[in-house]
This record gives C-alpha cells, sequence and structure tokens, in this order.
C-alpha cells in the first residue's frame, strides 16, 4: 500500500513538472542560432542534399564516432553473456518444420533486401536515408536467412572482418581529415563534386558505407546470439 | 485553429508516453514488463525531441524540388529544425542496443532462479 | 479541408490509439500481448514522425524500433514458455 502511494506521488511530481512546461511552451517560428547556420551553409560547405546526413557525418561526426563505440560496446557484452558451453554449441535445434512458403520465399527476397539496403546506405547524402537505416535492413535480411533455417551457421568470420575492418576504416578516414582538410572527419578530403549526384558531398559516401557495413554486423551478431541462445539447456 | 499546432499535439503524447512508460518501470512485477515499459519510454523522449524541432509550415530538411518550390527559393525560410532529428537518429540506435542488453540479462537471471518475479531477486539487498 | 487540418486530424487520431495501446502493454496479464502492443505504439510513432517532417527519423523507428526489437522480444520468450514460468 505504501508502495503505490509513493509510486502515485512520482508520478504526481512528473504530471505537475509536464502540465507547467506545456503551458508555457511557445512553438518557434524562426530558424535560430547554429541551425540557421547549418540550413545556410550546409549546402555550399558539405555539399550534401540532405541536411540531416551533412549534421550527422560532418558538423557531429564526433557524436556518431561515440554512438558507433556505444553499439560495439553492446555487441561484445552480449556476445560475452550469452556464450554457450561446448555440450550446447553441437546440439541441433529440433523444430517442426519450417513452412514451404517462408522458404521460397527467402531464396527470392533475401538478394533484393541486401541491395535495397546498400542502396539505402550508399546515398544517404541524396535522400532519405544513410548509415544507420541501411544497417537496420541488412540485419533484416540476414534475419530473414536464420528464420528460414534455424540451424544454419553464420559465417562467423565475415562477420568479424567486416566489423574490424569498417570500424578501423571509419576512424583512419577520420585521421586522414585531421592531415589533408580542416578537422576531425571533414569531408573535403575527396572533391566536392557536383551537387546532387552520387559523388558528390566529398567522402560522406565512403564514411557512411562504412558506418552501415559496421552497424549491420552488430546487429546482426546479436541477433545470431539470441538465436543460438535458444540451443541452451 | 491556432491552438491545435501539431507541434503542441505531438508535444502532449510524448508526455504522456513518458508518464505511462515510468509508471510500467515503477509498478510492475515481471522483469519483462519492466523491460517493456523502458521501451515505451525510451519511444516517447524520441517523439518529444523531435517534436520540439517542428516549424508549422514547413518541410523536410533535404533540398530537392519541394524546398526550391517554396516562396523566394531560400533553404533557411522552409525547411525544419535538423538539429534534432540528427539526435535523436543516434538516440533511437543506442535505445535498442540498451533493450538488448536488458533482454540478456533478463534471460541470465531467469537461468539462474527459475523466476521472473522481481521480488525474488533480493540478494544484495540488506 | 486543406492539408494541415487532415495531417493535424491524424495525428490525433494516431495519439488516441498509441496512448490506449501503450495502457494496454503495461496492464494486460499476458506477454505476448504486450510486446506486440509496444511493437505497435513504435509503427504509430514512426507515422507520426512522418507527418512531423522527419523521414530519415521515421525509416530508423521503424526499421529498428518495430522491427527487430519486437524480435529480440519474443527470441526471449520463447526460451521462457519452454521452461514454464
Amino acid at each position: 500500500m505504501l508502495r503505490n502511494l509513493l509510486i502515485g506521488l512520482v508520478l504526481a511530481g512528473f504530471v505537475f513538472i509536464f502540465y507547467n512546461l506545456y503551458i508555457t511552451y511557445e512553438p518557434k517560428t524562426e530558424l535560430t542560432g547554429i541551425a540557421a547556420h547549418y540550413a545556410e551553409k550546409g549546402a555550399v560547405e558539405v555539399g550534401a542534399a540532405n541536411l540531416v546526413t551533412a549534421v550527422v557525418v560532418t558538423y557531429r561526426g564526433f557524436d556518431t564516432l561515440g554512438e558507433i563505440t556505444i553499439l560495439f560496446l553492446t555487441a561484445s557484452i552480449i556476445a560475452f553473456f550469452l556464450k554457450l558451453s561446448k555440450v550446447d554449441e553441437e546440439k541441433i535445434i529440433v523444430h517442426r518444420g519450417t513452412s514451404e512458403l517462408l522458404i521460397t520465399a527467402s531464396k527470392i527476397l533475401i538478394p533484393i533486401i541486401f541491395l535495397f539496403g546498400a542502396y539505402v546506405f550508399m546515398n544517404g547524402h541524396l535522400t532519405p536515408g544513410g548509415g544507420f537505416q541501411g544497417g537496420a535492413i541488412i540485419a533484416s535480411g540476414v534475419v530473414l536467412s536464420i528464420l528460414a533455417n534455424p540451424n544454419r551457421q553464420i559465417n562467423h568470420n565475415v562477420i568479424i572482418w567486416v566489423e574490424s575492418i569498417s570500424g578501423v576504416s571509419f576512424v583512419l578516414i577520420g585521421v586522414l581529415g585531421i592531415f589533408l582538410a580542416g578537422g576531425f572527419l571533414d569531408n573535403r578530403i575527396l572533391g566536392l563534386g557536383e551537387f546532387g549526384t552520387l559523388f558528390s558531398a566529398g567522402a560522406i559516401p565512403i564514411i557512411y558505407s562504412f558506418v552501415g557495413l559496421k552497424v549491420g554486423a552488430e546487429i546482426s551478431n546479436i541477433l545470431n546470439k539470441y538465436q543460438k541462445s535458444q540451443k541452451e539447456s | 485553429m491556432e491552438y491545435f499546432d501539431l507541434g503542441k499535439i505531438s508535444l502532449l503524447i510524448g508526455f504522456l508516453l513518458i508518464i505511462i512508460g515510468f509508471w510500467g518501470v515503477l509498478s510492475q512485477k515481471n522483469i519483462i514488463k519492466i523491460i517493456i515499459g523502458f521501451a515505451i519510454l525510451n519511444t516517447g523522449i524520441n517523439i518529444l525531441m523531435v517534436s520540439l524541432g517542428y516549424i508549422r509550415g514547413r518541410t523536410a530538411p533535404i533540398i530537392d524540388s519541394a524546398v526550391e518550390q517554396a516562396e523566394n527559393h531560400n533553404v533557411l525560410n522552409s525547411v525544419v529544425d535538423p538539429v534534432p532529428q540528427a539526435l535523436v537518429l543516434t538516440a533511437i540506435v543506442i535505445g535498442f542496443g540498451v533493450t538488448a542488453l536488458l533482454l540478456a540479462y533478463a534471460m541470465k537471471l531467469f537461468r539462474a532462479k527459475r523466476t521472473l518475479d522481481i521480488n525474488n531477486f533480493n540478494d544484495l539487498k540488506w | 479541408m486543406n492539408n494541415e487540418t487532415v495531417f493535424i486530424a491524424i495525428a490525433i487520431g494516431i495519439g488516441v490509439l498509441s496512448l490506449i495501446l501503450a495502457f494496454i502493454a503495461v496492464q494486460n496479464k499476458s506477454l505476448s500481448v504486450s510486446v506486440i502492443a509496444a511493437g505497435v505504439v513504435s509503427l504509430f510513432a514512426s507515422v507520426l514522425f512522418l507527418l512531423m517532417a522527419a523521414p530519415d527519423v521515421a525509416m530508423t523507428e521503424a526499421a529498428i524500433g518495430s522491427g527487430l526489437s519486437t524480435l529480440i522480444f519474443f527470441y526471449v520468450l520463447n526460451k521462457i514458455k519452454r521452461y514454464n514460468a
């Protein structure tokens, strides 16, 4: 009873704070401060048509590095936690058999999903999209292949090498930006090209492709570990 | 129609989802329910942040034909704020990572004691 | 009915539905229903992001929040159901 009262008290406190914030809120009518600078000069300085990509990769590139680090840490902790013993590793999952529809459809859909994911992260600077979305789509394709055949062994070496090389290349391109251009992760190390084509905006397609591959590999690794943990006794 | 602004409506939805998520985290006894409450809390916070950057009557921050057809071809006067969207992009991926980690802990806890009631895990209480 | 009132009407409808579903997700006794309700809340949030002129965020929330997160919850539920919690 006391517990419910305390929970009610905490929630009432939050309701009071939110009510005060909501009453005195006035929506903005103009872009001010640094957002005005990004909107005005973004197309000229960075050369990307997608302003959110310009902010994530170039203007706030260091935050993207931090986010990749957190994702890497999460994936490695989950891999450590869900480690199977030797006896469990060799068991085969006994199941009722996946349906014919799923097996046949997955053979057609998986290459298309991978192609679409690669398209999304390569064109991140022109249309809505980018590395994180493309990586999630690639991970969905990997999950579809696992669901169609639960005993399939995903080649662990491929995932490890893709993830490591992408991470190291991301940092190397960033450091290259210090020597050849303005600062860390500056995208002017390659030419800015013509606005609106695929090979424009300097190094942004390359950086975002590495981010997309890394995120896709990590999420596939997490999902593979969850699938394997079903074998645990 | 000045009261019914899309920014204010989304702000209200975000606040209410945060309160429901907090209530779920504080009052439930099953560990999986607590994690579901945490996921709803994350969604509410993301809606809140994106709705702070919305400006009425403007379009998405991508320079294409929709922006060029706006009046006086000026990017500064026809896009919404791109900074909260960039921050929320990162926040969604990190929220997914934390949820996956919480679920791995929940599986380990279940394996140790065969129950999911959080009142049984009082090894660290004094 | 110009565009703006249609958007506001859709936003109000989605908001009411998502609040009801979030309430169901926290209160219901069955775990499967709660997980699916949380997934649908995430899907409605993705549509709300699109109405607020944020297509990148909508794509990310739909792929990660509504798809992969629900999948991981179901893996854990499968493990638990086998041992009859």
